[in-house]
């Protein structure tokens, strides 16, 4: 058992003095603990401070290490995020090809690097071929490892076909450092096409319009409930869960599909966990919302920022303002999630050109009662 | 000697010939043609024609246009793919004259005239609104990419001192701003059918809205 440091000499100290001295002996031994260790070691970590002469009586201990029934997180980590890039060919649009190259480059200048990077979806605008290699290619050169998950404006042109020849399969699970992660196509539509006689272009067209009524609702349909189902058979419920999805899986506003139509069918799947975070993309804002036990973070857009809608706003949304269209890039950005062990993050949006906001984990856990984020408002500039 | 009806239909004949366009009719054939001045339908001979054969015809005249125009229900199309917000319904002024009028008290068909005529230039905005291309756009940016159904566009705000500006500007102003930057396509003149249209589509789509003029 390591030595623990300052608990030797000092026969007065203050109770913040000793308060912090508890809490440096259990962290330190936990930090060096395997997930293994981790039952064994709430026990050593009372030991070890008994033993190192902190004495029960006369005070009140301000805290005590937990015994926890079943692993969790080991360990806190980093993993930044780029969304909505909305390529066009480069010849065509130069614009939206810088914001994602000054993208990669603040996540390339992080130090240290993240674990992996999350693409948000909406790497092309329409789909086609050359914006979708376009993308992967300038992706390419993030030093950290990216996943991938899709968006609408991807998919409708050949239902996938390109996506999964560059990317892999449209939804998967992995787990990282005892978190599971599972990523959705969450913006699964039924056919309106067909009846209708569109070309593929003129689908991916109908769905490229956020406010095209023409096209259906997002979904996750039920094949892709099911395959969640089974995924997270095997996870125990207080596994620290994240969920990628596309569309928000709540319902926002129908208008725009900020809307997930099977949501609460998704909800009930997640239901068995004590907590849970969707990471969503699609809406091109600042989003917080908490529905039971799932927190919800919507991503920012490299390529443009969508107007908040004029119904359905969660509560807990700390709006980042109207953008000022005279400044380049304002209301786009992109971020960094901190995942902590207990499974909740810290969302940072760094938003180009405005002082970065920051929705902690201990604001959506305590329902926005604490550490309510500051609204950005001047711009740092 | 040819008789008399020969040389009266000799004499039709550069007539019909000019009326009967593409078609290869017989020189008995009497061509009716459309208001477009291209499409044609053969009127029945040798019989008085009846109230059937007429409306025959014209149905004729006008599947003959709808195969040549595919595009001809953009109003329709429109409204159902952005929803347009309808304009103020005036179906309480039918059967009365509230201006005092020399030609009559209004009708319900007036009242669907004016209703469909000012979709008409509003649904023509929110095409080109909604349209790159129609915008001139050499990045392909339409004005939806910001401003979905036009929100966040604000105009009962306008006039106001646009202060990245630095002067005071009508709504068209600021339009014009968006499309030579963000939209980077081709400016419109201040009446430009165009820029008309989208001014109307704008304002329609926050009916209702309080006037606000100058607010930040």
């Amino acid at each position: 058992m390591k030595k623990i440091p300052f608990l030797k000499t000092l026969h007065h100290r203050s109770v913040e003095t000793k308060y912090m001295e508890d809490r440096a002996a259990v962290l330190g031994a936990l930090k060096d603990a395997s997930r293994r260790d981790f039952l064994k070691l709430s026990g050593a970590a009372l030991g070890a401070a008994l033993g190192a002469g902190v004495s029960l009586d006369g005070y009140a201990r301000s805290f005590q290490p937990i015994t926890l029934a079943a692993p969790r997180g080991t360990e806190p980590f980093r993993i930044a995020y780029i969304s909505d890039s909305h390529l066009y060919a480069k010849e065509v649009n130069d614009r939206f090809v810088r914001s994602l190259l000054r993208a990669v480059d603040d996540v390339n200048r992080m130090d240290p690097q993240p674990d992996f990077v999350v693409y948000g979806g909406d790497l092309a605008q329409l789909g086609q071929k050359e914006e979708l290699d376009l993308g992967a290619q300038i992706l390419k050169a993030l030093k950290a490892p990216v996943r991938m998950m899709v968006g609408e404006h991807d998919w409708y042109l050949d239902l996938g076909g390109r996506w999964r020849e560059l990317f892999g399969e449209d939804r998967y699970s992995f787990d990282h450092k005892g978190v599971h992660f599972v990523v959705l196509n969450s913006v699964v539509e039924k056919d309106f096409w067909t009846a209708r006689g569109l070309s593929p272009m003129e689908r991916m067209q109908t769905v490229a319009g956020l406010d095209n009524g023409k096209q259906s609702p997002f979904t996750v349909g039920d094949a892709q409930r099911e395959w969640l189902k089974k995924d997270l058979e095997k996870v125990a419920p207080n596994t620290p869960l994240v969920v990628f999805s596309h569309s928000p899986l709540y319902k926002l506003y129908r208008k725009w599909n900020f809307w997930t139509d099977d949501a609460e069918e998704v909800q009930a799947i997640l239901s068995k966990f004590d907590q849970v975070v969707v990471v969503h993309g699609h809406t091109h804002q600042v989003l917080t919302n908490r529905i039971g036990n799932i927190h919800f973070h919507g991503l920012l857009s490299t390529a443009w920022p969508w107007p908040y809608a004029p119904e359905g706003l969660p509560e807990l949304t700390v709006e980042m303002g109207r953008p000022n269209p005279f400044d380049p890039s304002d209301g786009c950005g992109d971020g960094i999630i901190r995942v902590h062990p207990d499974g909740l993050v810290d969302k940072v949006y760094n938003l180009w050109n405005r002082n970065p906001l920051t929705v902690s984990r201990s604001y959506t856990s305590s329902s926005g009662r604490e550490d309510r984020p500051q609204a950005p408002g001047l711009r740092r500039f | 000697m040819t008789n008399g009806f020969t040389a009266r239909a000799f004499l039709l004949l550069p007539l019909l010939a000019f009326s009967c366009s593409s078609e290869q009719a017989a020189p008995s054939a009497m061509m009716v043609k459309l208001c477009d001045n291209e499409t044609t339908a053969p009127i029945p001979q040798g019989r008085p024609l009846t109230r059937e054969d007429a409306q025959r015809l014209s149905n004729e005249l006008m599947q003959k246009w709808a195969a040549k125009n595919p595009g001809r229900d953009w109003c329709a199309d429109e409204k159902e793919a952005h929803a347009l917000v309808p304009p103020a319904d005036n179906s309480e002024l039918v059967g009365k004259n509230p201006q005092g009028q020399g030609y009559g008290d209004v009708t319900d068909r007036d009242v669907r005239e004016w209703s469909r005529e000012t979709e008409k230039m509003v649904l023509m905005g929110s095409k080109i609104f909604h349209s790159g291309d129609l915008l001139g756009s050499q990045i392909k940016v339409s004005c939806d990419m910001c401003h979905p159904h036009a929100a966040n566009t604000h105009p009962e705000t306008y006039p106001k001192f646009q202060v990245q500006m630095g002067q005071t500007v009508l709504l068209r102003d600021m339009i014009n701003w968006c499309i030579e930057h963000p939209v980077r396509g081709n400016v419109l003149p201040a009446d430009d059918p165009k820029m008309r249209a989208l001014e109307a589509y704008i304002y329609a789509q926050r009916k209702g809205q309080p006037l606000n003029y100058g607010r930040r």
